[in-house]
């Protein structure tokens, strides 16, 4: 079987904190994985030793055949995964469209000729760009569409988590890591977002997905398969039913009498 | 009606009669000599902003110059040209105004530096310096054309300027500014103790002159003499002209775009593909290359360098036109540079006060309008386009 991600014996410490210890970890091409466990467990660690903003300490990661352990994040982008933060990191005074097109830089020409003398072929690549993104907001949220030229600063919290994940998405990456994409919103925000997501998914059949969440009911609903970690380490790998009644599961999350 | 109007380009008129009216008032406070006047003239201009503001109008003016910047740039353009036609014998008030031209050329460098990507530069004058005494040095040992003396000027400035590349890329935010005032302050020492520069006394410059065509001499258009600052004139107004188009393009680019993203979140930016490093280096070799440029004309026009004239006071008054313009605005910059340069020349009670003054202009500015007398508009990519 061919993994589209897989980490061996991944290891990364903080001092002497081990905030991933030995994590094995494999995902199949086009399923969803939910990664969970309690606080500080080291669920977002193994994103950002995954996108190359952390060094792994030991072990190793590739990526559709390639190895990534010690690639940089522009690398790791440009190799096809693409993420969300924990809290959110737009770029406030910048507009729906350009926040997007950040996540959209593989694909755009940067070149200085191209960008300041040939304006007319720009132009056109804007015109592209401007209509995929239109397009990919308006799957999300129509109304957004119709403010692309806004600052992304005016707008509230479950907006903000769409352009997100909206830039992360504009690349037709490979693997997306989404990380914690409720935290701060309501119940309701929540569940409108995740059928966004499952909605963007059976657009692009081809998306593979990990997502960090604490909200049990989104993990129920949109993962495959869970895999939880404690203290760094891998405790019980599964579907969401199994894993629930796990008890060294239940021991990580309400401790052990 | 609301959508009918939306999808319509804003009106000219505001943005040509706001042109208008700035090109008179600019005229008559660089024609008036005395100091009651120039007092009234300027408290005039701070009523009629604010009224303006208060009624509504500046905001007219904004929307027409983010819908129609093509036509009204090259309206700005003559106006320029009649304010320099009407002062056309004026030596004085020409140097004056050739010199505001060069300052936007210079703080334009420095916006692409600290406005797009962040990084901040303290020694905006000794790039400035380094363009002055290429042209010291280039003309008055060699034969190389005028022209290329310019450009040699702004490559100079971007190569010595890359000495500071390493120090730079490994420290941010306040680090980094403290690496350009060390560098500012170590020029001026080399400038002052290198005798083959003049040493403190500095050098003189030759004039321009561009195919036989001497600009230093005064000239006659028809019977009317006219003042050889008008020579002047005319290559700085093409400098600022080539230098505003290039920054607004890079602005309304994907590198512009880049530039805005490493600024505002380089973990982000990192992660979305952006070669920090590579873009930072860009930022800040193209801004001391136009720096490098406008100092080397400067140094032309002056006909003089010395260590003196480039001290970090100078490039704290660069920073402070950024900051009063509106970071990130060239519009913005044009109009602060006019008050920065032009005010305490003529009005000759606060020139001892100057460096005080604008001390607390920069301080008011960032207590009350944190963004500048023009804030920076959301990026258009082109001006008066709709979807």
């Amino acid at each position: 079987m061919t993994y589209l991600l897989e980490a061996r014996g991944l290891t990364r410490k903080f001092g002497g904190v081990v905030a991933l210890d030995n994590l094995d970890l494999a995902v199949v091409p086009n399923e969803i994985i939910g990664l969970i466990g309690p606080n500080g467990s080291g669920k977002t660690t193994f994103f950002n030793v995954v996108t190359g903003i952390y060094g792994a300490h030991g072990g190793s990661v590739t990526f559709d055949g390639a190895d990534i352990t010690r690639a940089s994040s522009p690398a790791v982008y440009h190799a096809g995964i693409s993420r969300t933060f924990q809290r959110s990191r737009l770029s406030l005074p910048l507009s729906i469209f350009d926040n997007i097109m950040i996540g959209n830089h593989k694909r755009l020409n940067q070149g200085l000729w191209f960008n300041l003398i040939r304006r007319g072929e720009f132009k056109r690549e804007f015109e592209v760009n401007y209509s995929a993104a239109r397009t990919l907001v308006e799957v999300f949220e129509p109304q957004l569409a119709e403010r692309m030229f806004e600052p992304v600063g005016g707008l509230p919290m479950i907006h903000r988590r769409r352009i997100e994940i909206c830039r992360a998405l504009i690349n037709q990456p490979k693997l997306l890591l989404l990380d914690e994409p409720s935290a701060g919103m309501t119940h309701d925000e929540t569940k409108e977002l995740m059928d966004d997501i499952l909605q963007v998914r059976d657009l692009n059949r081809n998306l593979t997905i990990i997502i960090v969440e604490h909200e049990m009911g989104v993990i129920e609903r949109i993962t495959e398969r869970c895999v939880v970690l404690n203290f760094g380490r891998k405790i019980a790998e599964g579907p969401y039913r199994q894993v629930a009644v796990d008890r060294q599961v239940q021991e990580a999350y309400l401790g052990v009498e | 009606m609301s959508e009918v109007m939306q999808k319509m380009r804003a009106p000219l008129l505001p943005g040509v009669v706001a042109l208008a009216l700035s090109t008179a008032y600019l005229i008559a406070l660089l024609a008036a000599e005395k100091q009651a006047l120039i007092i009234g003239l300027l408290a005039f201009a701070v009523v009629a902003v604010l009224a303006a503001h208060y009624l509504g109008w500046l905001n007219l003016v904004s929307r027409s110059f983010a819908d129609q910047e093509d036509v009204l740039g090259i309206y700005a353009i003559l106006a320029a040209c009649v304010v320099a036609a009407f002062f056309h014998d004026n030596h004085f008030v020409l140097l004056l105004f050739v010199t505001v031209l060069l300052y936007t050329v210079a703080t334009l460098g420095l916006n692409i530096q600290f406005g797009y990507a962040g990084v901040l530069n303290f020694a905006g004058a000794s790039f400035f310096g380094i363009g002055a005494y290429t042209s010291a040095v280039l003309s008055t040992y060699t034969a190389v054309p005028h022209l290329l003396v310019l450009l040699i000027g702004g490559m100079l400035a971007a190569l010595i300027g890359s000495l500071l590349l390493v120090p730079v890329l490994r420290t941010r935010g306040h680090y980094a500014a403290l690496v350009t005032i060390a560098f500012a302050l170590l020029l001026k020492t080399f400038l002052e103790v290198n005798n083959v520069l003049g040493g403190p006394q500095g050098m003189q410059v030759k004039g321009m002159s561009i195919l036989g065509w001497s600009f230093n001499d005064n000239f006659e258009i028809g019977k009317i003499e006219m003042s050889f600052y008008l020579n002047y004139f005319v290559v700085s107004m093409l400098l600022l002209t080539g230098t505003f188009v290039l920054v607004r393009r890079l602005e309304r680019s994907w590198i512009g775009l880049n530039l805005d993203a490493l600024r505002l979140d380089e973990i982000a930016a990192s992660c979305f593909g952006l070669d920090i490093a590579r873009w930072k280096i860009t930022a800040f070799l193209l801004g001391n290359f136009l720096i490098g440029i406008a100092g080397a004309l400067f140094g032309m026009v002056g006909g003089f360098v010395a260590p003196n004239n480039y001290t970090f006071a100078d490039s704290l008054i660069m920073v402070s036109i950024l900051l009063l313009g509106g970071i990130g605005n060239p519009w913005g910059l044009v109009v602060a540079t006019f008050i920065v340069v032009v005010v305490p020349e003529k009005l000759q009670t606060i020139q001892e006060y100057r460096i005080l003054l604008f001390a607390l202009i920069v301080i008011m500015m960032l207590l009350f309008r944190p963004e500048g007398l023009l804030p920076r508009p959301v990026r258009r990519y082109f001006p008066g386009w709709r979807a």
